[in-house]
C-alpha cells in the first residue's frame, strides 16, 4: 500500500502545498472515501519521517436518511397540506398516506389545517390558508449545503429530536512534511525470500519495518486441563516423598468399605440418602471378607480392641448397599486391608487423587462429584508431630508455608486435625485439609499390629 | 458440624471476662471450636427477608460456634461455658449426681406394644429448677440442636419436657392405633386424633419431616399420664397440658427412641447441662422405667467410667515428653478427671456422663494433645523409607494425556455422572444394553446413571463451546463404570480414552490418524500379526452407517471409530459433522 496510487498522489500534492493539507478535503478533492487516504497516511507513517500527521476530530450536522427526504420532498406536514384539495380530503383517506400521521398532527398544530367532525361521510380534513412555508425543509436544505452554522442551537436540536439531523465526529489527518520527505518512496520488501537470499538481492532493498506491538500468531496446539495439571503436580509432589499410588479404579463401593470398615456407624448422617448416592443396581455388593466383616461388626455394635464400641444393632444388609463412592479414603482402607494381610508388617507411603461422589444439586459452590487427595503413612510409633511434620513438608511443597492446626472430629480418626493456612490475600485463616490419625477400632479388626499408627490427610483438588 | 447460636454478652458474664472478637476466635481455635459468624437477628432477618422485615428484631450480639459433632455436651451455652472454664482452670468440672426422691419416685411404664415401632424409653426429672427467659430458650434449643445431630432428626431418640405439677405419674409409654389417640397437641386450642394431626402437620414446615417416621405405621407411640392426660406422641409433638413455661419449677423428661445408647446420651446431656439450675445443682432426680419383660431400670445413668491408660503411651502418640503429672492436669482441663496412680506411669481418668465421645483410650490420647495445644506439638517426619510407585494404569494415563495433548488435542474433564438419556437415547441404544449401573436416589436426572462411555461427556463440552472457532479438537481419559458380577461390588471401572473432531468436514482421517499416532506411542504395530492392531468396518448405532470401524488391538476389540450419526449430533444440539474414537487403555498396561 505503501506505493498504492493513493499514497503517491497525496505525497505529491503535500509538496505542492503550503504548510500541510487535510485528509479529508483531500478526499473530496480525489473524489475517494476518506477511509482509503487514511490509509495511505497511515502506510506512509509507518515507513519513518516521511510525513506528519496530526489527528483531528471535527464535528459536523448530517442528515439522516429520513432528513434527505424531507430535504427532497419537503416536510410530512407540508406533503399533507398540498394533498389536500379546496373541498378537502376525508381523514381516513388522509391518514392512509405516508406522511399521513406524522403530517397531520404537526399541521394541526401548526394551524396549517382543520377537522369538520360533522361532515356527512366521516371526520374531513380542509386546508385553513392558502400556502404554507415549509420552515423545516429549508433548514434541512441549508444543512446539506453545509451551512449548518446558519441554524439556531435550539432549531438544530427540534431538528435532531425528529431523528433529521445527527452530530457526527470526523476523524482527519492534519498531514505534513516530515523529516525526510520526499515524493519518490520506493517499494519496501515485506518479508525475505528464499529469492532474496539466493541472488543476494536483499542487500539493495529496504524492508518494510516489524510493527513489534503486535501480538504473534497462537501456536496450534492442544492443551491440558488445568484442574489436571494440578493432579500431576500434586501426584509428583507425593512420588517424591516416597509415597506409592493406590488403586482407585473404583467409583462403585460397599457400604462397608466405604463406611463400616472405616469404623462410621451405621447411623451416621453421612450414610443419609440425602448426603450419599446408593445404587438402585447393582443395589448390594456380592461378597465382603466375611471374617473381616465380623470383627467389624463386632466393634460396632459391642466393643473390642480397647473400645466402648456404638452399642447399636449393626445390621449386614446396611454394610452391603451399594453406592458411589464418597471419599477415596474407601480405598485406603482396602490398601490397609491388603497392608494387614502381609506378614511380617512393612511400613507404607500411600496416596491417591481420584474422583469422590457427594448427593449435591448443581450450584455455584457445590459439586456433586469433585476429587479428593490423600495420603497415608502407616508405620510403627507414628506421632501427631509425625502428622504435622509431613503435613508441613507436603504444603510446602505447594508453596503453603504458614499452617496451624485445629482440634476436629472426624468418625474415623483420632486425633484430628483441621490444617489451615494464611491467606495473604483474604488476610484470614482459611481450611486447607483434614487430618488425623485412624481410630484403632479401624485398623485393629484389620489385622494390623497394635502398634502400628496410620496417620492420614485429605483436601480436595477442587479447592 | 452443629452450629450453637449464643448471645455474646450472656456468654462473657458466664465466662466472667470479656474478649475482643480475635481473642475469643483464637480461644475457640485452640478448644476445637470456630466461631463461624458474628451477627445479630437483626441481621440475620434482613439477610433472609430484607430490612423491612428485621425493623425491630433484636440487635444484641450473637456469636455463632460451630461445635464438633460428637460434642454434645458443647451444644448449649451452659455448657460451652462449662467447657471453656475448666479448659482455663477457672472452675472444676461439676460432679453430676442422681438423687432419689423423698416421696415417690416418678415412674414410667413401657409396654409391649412399642416393640414394633419404637422400643425404648428413658426418663428423669429436674426438680427445683429456675428458669429465665435466656435459660429457657437456651434448654428448648438445646433439646433442638439435639434433635438434629444426635437423634438424627428424632428418628432415633426425641425428646419430650414436660411440666411435671400438671401431670400425675405413673406414666405409661404405650402405642396406639391413630384413630384412638386424641389430644390438644402443644399450643392448639383443640383436641385432634393423631390421624388428623398427621394431616395438619403436613404443611407444617418444622414438623412436616418428622412425620414419615411413623406415617404409615399400624401403631402410633404415645405417652399417658395416671390420668389418661397426653404427654407428647413421641416423635411429633408433645401435649399442650404439660407444656413447660418459664414458671415451670418440676421438669419431667422423657426420652424415646430406637437406640437405647442413644436415648440415654441425650438424657444425660439435658439433665447434666440444665441440672445446674436446680435448687441443689448439678443433682438431678431419678426416675424409674419398666420394661415389658418386667424388669425395671433407674434413669439418668450419669455413669462415671474409669479408664487407664499409660503416660508414655499418650506422650508416643502425641509426640511429646510430659510427665504423668502434667498429663494429668492436661487430661483434667479437658473435663476428664485424672490422677496418677500405680507405678507412677498410669492414669487414672474419669470419663463423665457429658463426654459419651470418649469411647477408646486414642479419645483420652486426643484429650491430652488438646490441652497441650496442637501448635505446641514439636513437628518431626517419620522415618519411615519407602520407594514410590505409580498405579501402573495413571502412569498410562498420564504419558498418553501429554502426547494427546502434543498431538493438537484438548483435555476436557467432564462428570461421570449422567442421564440416563445421554448414555442411550442420545446414543441410539437402549439403556438395558449399556449394562450400565443406576443410582437409586439422584435428586435431579443429570445423576441417574454412571456413565458407560465417554463420548456423551465430551459432546455436551463441545455443545459447550460452539463459539469456539472450528475445528473443534478434544479428548478425555477417564474411568467409565458397568455392571460386572465377577467384582465383590458387582461392578467395575474401565480407563477409556475418548477423542472427538468437530468441524466443517467429518475429519475421519484426523481420528484415524490419531489412533495411528497412539498405536505408535504404545508401541503397537499395525496389522494383525503379533500383537498388531488393524480397524475393521463395523456398524454402532451412534455412527453413520458405512462410516465406523472396530478397532482390534492384541487379539482383541478395544473400541470403535467414526463419523458420527447425524442423530447423534443433532440429539447433542450440534450442526457439524464430527468424528470420534473411543478405546479401553487397559489392554496396553
Amino acid at each position: 500500500m505503501a506505493d498504492g496510487p493513493v499514497a503517491e498522489v497525496l505525497l505529491r500534492q503535500l509538496a505542492a502545498a503550503d504548510g500541510g493539507l487535510d485528509s479529508a478535503e483531500l478526499a473530496a478533492k480525489l473524489g475517494v472515501e476518506h477511509q482509503a487516504v487514511v490509509g495511505a497516511v497511515k502506510s506512509l507513517q509507518a515507513l519513518g519521517e516521511i510525513i506528519e500527521a496530526e489527528l483531528r476530530s471535527t464535528k459536523r450536522w448530517e442528515l439522516t436518511a429520513e432528513g434527505e427526504e424531507i430535504a427532497r420532498e419537503g416536510s410530512h406536514e407540508a406533503r399533507v397540506f398540498r394533498s389536500i384539495p379546496p373541498e378537502g380530503l376525508a381523514q381516513s383517506e388522509l391518514m392512509r398516506l405516508p406522511s399521513g400521521k406524522v403530517g397531520f398532527s404537526k399541521a394541526m398544530s401548526n394551524k396549517w389545517i382543520r377537522v369538520d367532525k360533522s361532515a356527512a361521510d366521516g371526520p374531513r380534513v380542509f386546508r385553513v390558508v392558502d400556502s404554507v412555508e415549509d420552515e423545516v425543509q429549508r433548514r434541512l436544505q441549508l444543512v446539506q449545503g453545509g451551512q449548518a452554522e446558519k441554524l439556531g442551537e435550539k432549531e438544530r436540536s427540534e431538528l435532531r429530536k425528529r431523528k433529521l439531523l445527527t452530530e457526527v465526529t470526523l476523524k482527519t489527518y492534519w498531514v505534513s512534511k516530515g523529516s525526510a520527505f520526499s515524493t519518490s518512496i520506493s517499494k519496501q520488501e515485506t518479508e525475505l525470500s528464499p529469492e532474496m537470499i539466493s541472488s543476494g538481492s536483499w542487500r539493495d532493498r529496504p524492508f518494510k519495518p516489524y510493527n513489534f506491538l503486535a501480538h504473534g500468531v497462537l501456536p496450534d496446539s492442544g492443551h491440558l486441563h488445568p484442574l489436571l495439571k494440578v493432579r500431576s503436580e500434586l501426584r509428583q509432589i507425593f512420588l517424591e516423598m516416597g509415597f506409592t499410588e493406590m488403586p482407585t479404579d473404583n467409583f462403585i463401593e460397599s457400604s462397608f468399605w466405604n463406611f463400616d470398615a472405616l469404623f462410621q456407624p451405621q447411623q451416621h448422617p453421612a450414610r443419609d440418602q440425602h448426603d450419599t448416592f446408593f445404587l438402585r443396581d447393582p443395589a448390594e455388593a456380592l461378597q465382603l471378607p466375611m471374617d473381616y466383616v465380623h470383627r467389624v461388626k463386632r466393634t460396632h455394635s459391642q466393643g473390642g480392641y480397647g473400645s466402648q464400641g456404638y452399642k447399636y444393632n449393626w445390621k449386614l444388609e446396611e454394610a452391603r448397599k451399594n453406592l458411589l463412592r464418597t471419599h477415596t479414603t474407601s480405598a485406603s482402607a482396602r490398601a490397609l486391608y491388603r497392608l494387614a494381610q502381609k506378614k511380617p508388617f512393612t511400613p507404607a507411603k500411600y496416596f491417591s487423587i481420584d474422583r469422590v461422589f457427594r448427593n449435591e444439586t448443581l450450584d455455584a459452590t457445590h459439586l456433586a462429584e469433585f476429587h479428593q487427595i490423600e495420603g497415608v503413612v502407616a508405620d510403627h510409633g507414628l506421632t501427631l508431630g509425625h502428622l504435622m511434620g509431613v503435613l508441613r513438608e507436603f504444603f510446602t511443597k505447594l508453596g503453603i508455608t504458614q499452617l496451624r492446626f485445629k482440634p476436629a472430629y472426624n468418625p474415623y480418626t483420632e486425633p484430628s486435625m483441621e490444617v489451615f493456612s494464611y491467606h495473604q490475600g483474604l488476610r484470614k485463616w482459611v481450611e486447607v485439609g483434614n487430618s488425623g490419625i485412624f481410630r484403632p477400632e479401624m485398623l485393629l479388626p484389620m489385622g494390623l499390629p497394635e502398634n502400628v499408627s496410620v496417620i492420614a490427610w485429605g483436601l480436595s483438588l477442587e479447592r | 458440624m452443629p452450629t450453637v447460636s449464643v448471645k455474646r454478652d450472656l456468654l462473657f458474664r458466664a465466662l466472667g471476662r470479656t474478649y475482643t472478637d480475635e481473642e475469643f476466635d483464637e480461644l475457640c481455635f485452640e478448644f476445637g471450636l470456630e466461631l463461624d459468624e458474628i451477627t445479630s437477628e437483626k441481621e440475620i432477618i434482613s439477610k433472609e427477608q430484607g430490612n423491612e422485615k428485621a425493623e425491630g428484631a433484636s440487635d444484641v450480639v450473637l456469636y455463632k460456634i460451630d461445635v464438633p459433632a460428637n460434642r454434645y455436651d458443647l451444644l448449649c451455652l451452659e455448657g460451652l461455658v462449662r467447657g471453656l472454664q475448666v479448659f482455663k482452670e477457672r472452675i472444676k468440672a461439676p460432679v453430676y449426681k442422681r438423687v432419689t426422691p423423698n416421696g415417690e419416685i416418678q415412674k414410667l411404664i413401657i409396654t409391649e406394644e412399642t416393640a414394633r415401632i419404637r422400643p425404648y424409653a428413658v426418663a428423669a426429672v429436674l426438680r427445683n429448677i429456675k428458669f429465665t427467659k435466656d435459660r429457657y430458650d437456651s434448654f428448648i434449643e438445646l433439646q433442638e440442636k439435639l434433635h438434629q445431630n444426635i437423634c438424627r432428626k428424632r428418628a432415633l431418640v426425641a425428646i419430650g419436657t414436660h411440666d411435671l405439677d400438671t401431670l400425675s405419674g405413673p406414666f405409661t409409654y404405650t402405642a396406639k392405633r391413630p384413630s384412638d389417640i386424641k389430644f390438644k397437641p402443644l399450643n392448639k386450642t383443640k383436641e385432634y386424633t393423631a390421624c388428623e394431626l398427621m394431616n395438619i402437620y403436613k404443611t407444617d414446615n418444622q414438623l412436616k419431616h418428622y412425620l414419615h417416621i411413623i406415617e404409615n405405621k399400624p401403631l402410633f407411640p404415645v405417652i399417658y399420664d395416671s390420668n389418661g392426660v397426653v404427654l407428647s406422641m413421641p416423635p411429633i409433638i408433645n401435649g399442650n397440658h404439660s407444656k413447660i413455661t418459664v414458671n415451670t419449677r418440676n421438669v419431667f423428661i422423657e426420652c424415646t427412641g430406637t437406640d437405647f445408647t442413644k436415648a440415654k446420651i441425650v438424657l444425660d446431656v439435658i439433665v447434666t447441662m440444665f441440672s445446674e439450675y436446680c435448687e441443689n445443682p448439678f443433682t438431678v432426680e431419678a426416675a424409674e422405667v419398666v420394661f415389658p419383660n418386667g424388669k425395671s431400670y433407674t434413669f439418668p445413668e450419669l455413669a462415671y467410667r474409669k479408664e487407664i491408660v499409660r503416660a508414655d503411651l499418650i506422650n508416643k502418640k502425641v509426640g511429646i515428653r510430659e510427665t504423668p503429672e502434667n498429663i494429668a492436669k492436661l487430661l483434667t482441663r479437658m473435663h476428664l478427671k485424672s490422677e496418677v496412680i500405680g507405678d507412677g506411669n498410669q492414669i487414672e481418668i474419669e470419663i463423665p456422663p457429658t463426654r459419651a465421645d470418649v469411647i477408646h483410650a486414642c479419645d483420652i490420647v486426643e484429650d491430652a494433645a488438646i490441652a497441650y495445644g496442637y501448635n505446641n506439638i514439636q513437628m518431626a517426619l517419620p522415618k519411615t523409607y519407602t520407594i514410590a510407585n505409580q498405579f501402573p494404569l495413571n502412569k498410562l494415563t498420564e504419558l498418553l494425556r501429554y502426547d494427546m495433548a502434543a498431538a493438537g488435542f484438548t483435555e476436557a474433564l467432564t462428570f461421570a455422572l449422567c442421564s440416563q438419556e445421554d448414555i442411550a437415547d442420545k446414543l441410539g441404544l437402549d439403556i438395558s444394553a449399556t449394562k450400565a449401573v443406576h443410582i437409586s436416589n439422584p435428586k435431579t436426572a443429570e445423576f441417574q446413571v454412571a456413565r458407560t462411555t465417554l463420548l456423551p461427556g465430551l459432546l455436551k463440552t463441545i455443545a459447550a463451546n460452539r463459539k469456539m472457532p472450528l475445528p473443534l479438537k478434544l479428548f478425555e481419559i477417564s474411568d467409565i463404570v458397568v455392571k460386572d458380577s465377577s467384582r465383590d461390588v458387582g461392578a467395575r471401572n474401565y480407563r477409556h480414552l475418548c477423542a472427538v473432531y468437530y468441524n466443517k468436514n467429518p475429519g475421519f482421517e484426523i481420528i484415524h490418524g490419531l489412533l495411528d499416532r497412539i498405536m505408535q506411542l504404545l508401541n503397537v504395530p499395525p496389522g494383525e500379526k503379533k500383537g498388531g492392531y488393524v480397524i475393521k468396518a463395523s456398524e454402532g448405532a451412534a455412527f453413520f452407517p458405512g462410516r465406523c470401524a472396530e478397532i482390534l488391538a492384541r487379539g482383541q476389540s478395544i473400541g470403535k471409530l467414526g463419523v458420527l450419526h447425524p442423530d447423534v449430533i443433532t440429539k447433542f444440539e450440534l450442526t457439524m459433522p464430527c468424528s470420534s474414537l473411543e478405546i479401553n487403555i487397559e489392554p496396553f498396561l
